[in-house]
């Protein structure tokens, strides 16, 4: 692509990425969630792609990472699910909620949504683990089909 | 007429008329960013209908990752569309 798009995609890169973490992050408390978090998070990176040469930009992303990714964030949510069965009750019990100390373990306040992060027992990690699971999978397309474009040799620009 | 209800009148106006554009458009490039523009006003009206769930995964999946597999696709093979 011409330089213009590359200097717009390279200004807009952090920002979207940030922007998709924090989706991801509030998926208990705001509109949104893992799978649109990961969503605007593999946004960021389609961004990337597009603009840049398969050449450039193969080394900075590897399809190891992502492959990885996909199946961290999988394995993550199984996890979590079979902890419930592991503590006597059923699949995906939340037995994080609402223990004092623990990570995400305090109690949600009544009435209006205070916005308290550190509340939500393991929803929040679950919503984490699709995150990461959506941003591998969805980048891994994109990948291939970049791939390809690059094996067929039609473009120059990016055959050269 | 409220404000909510004439911004939604101006919204399925253009998704209308930007849904004849990707129709109509021959040069296949144009017409994916036609379709990205189509996707961000469907955001929109999914914003404004209250379901801004929706609205954040039409605009990262519609807008961005779809469009970016059109551009790839159209950089890989030809730009003009052929008249048989």
């Amino acid at each position: 692509m011409s330089k213009i798009v590359r200097a717009a995609a390279d200004f807009l890169y952090p920002f979207v990425m940030i922007f998709g973490f924090y989706i991801v992050l509030h998926g208990h408390l705001t509109p949104g969630g893992g799978f649109q978090g990961g969503a605007v998070i593999a946004t960021g990176i389609a961004l990337m792609f597009a603009a840049h040469r398969y050449r450039e930009i193969s080394l900075i992303f590897k399809k190891a990472i992502f492959n990885v990714c996909e199946t961290f964030g999988l394995l993550m949510f199984i996890t979590f699910g079979f902890a419930g069965i592991f503590f006597g009750k059923s699949f995906l019990y939340n037995w994080m909620v609402n223990i004092p100390g623990m990570l995400f373990g305090e109690a949600v306040a009544y009435g209006q949504n205070a916005g308290n992060l550190n509340t939500g027992g393991i929803i929040p990690l679950l919503n984490i683990a699709v995150g990461v699971e959506v941003l591998g999978a969805l980048s891994l397309i994109i990948y291939y089909m970049l791939t390809y474009v690059v094996k067929m040799g039609v473009n120059k620009e990016d055959a050269s | 007429m409220t404000i909510a209800f004439a911004i939604q009148i101006i919204i399925l106006t253009g998704l209308v008329l930007i849904g004849l554009l990707v129709f109509y458009l021959k040069d296949l490039l144009h017409a994916a960013i036609a379709f990205a523009a189509f996707s961000f006003l469907m955001s929109v009206e999914f914003y404004i209908l209250q379901a801004p769930d929706v609205a954040i995964a039409e605009a990262g999946i519609g807008a961005g990752i779809t469009t970016a597999i059109l551009i790839q696709a159209v950089r890989s093979t030809t730009r003009k569309e052929f008249d048989n």
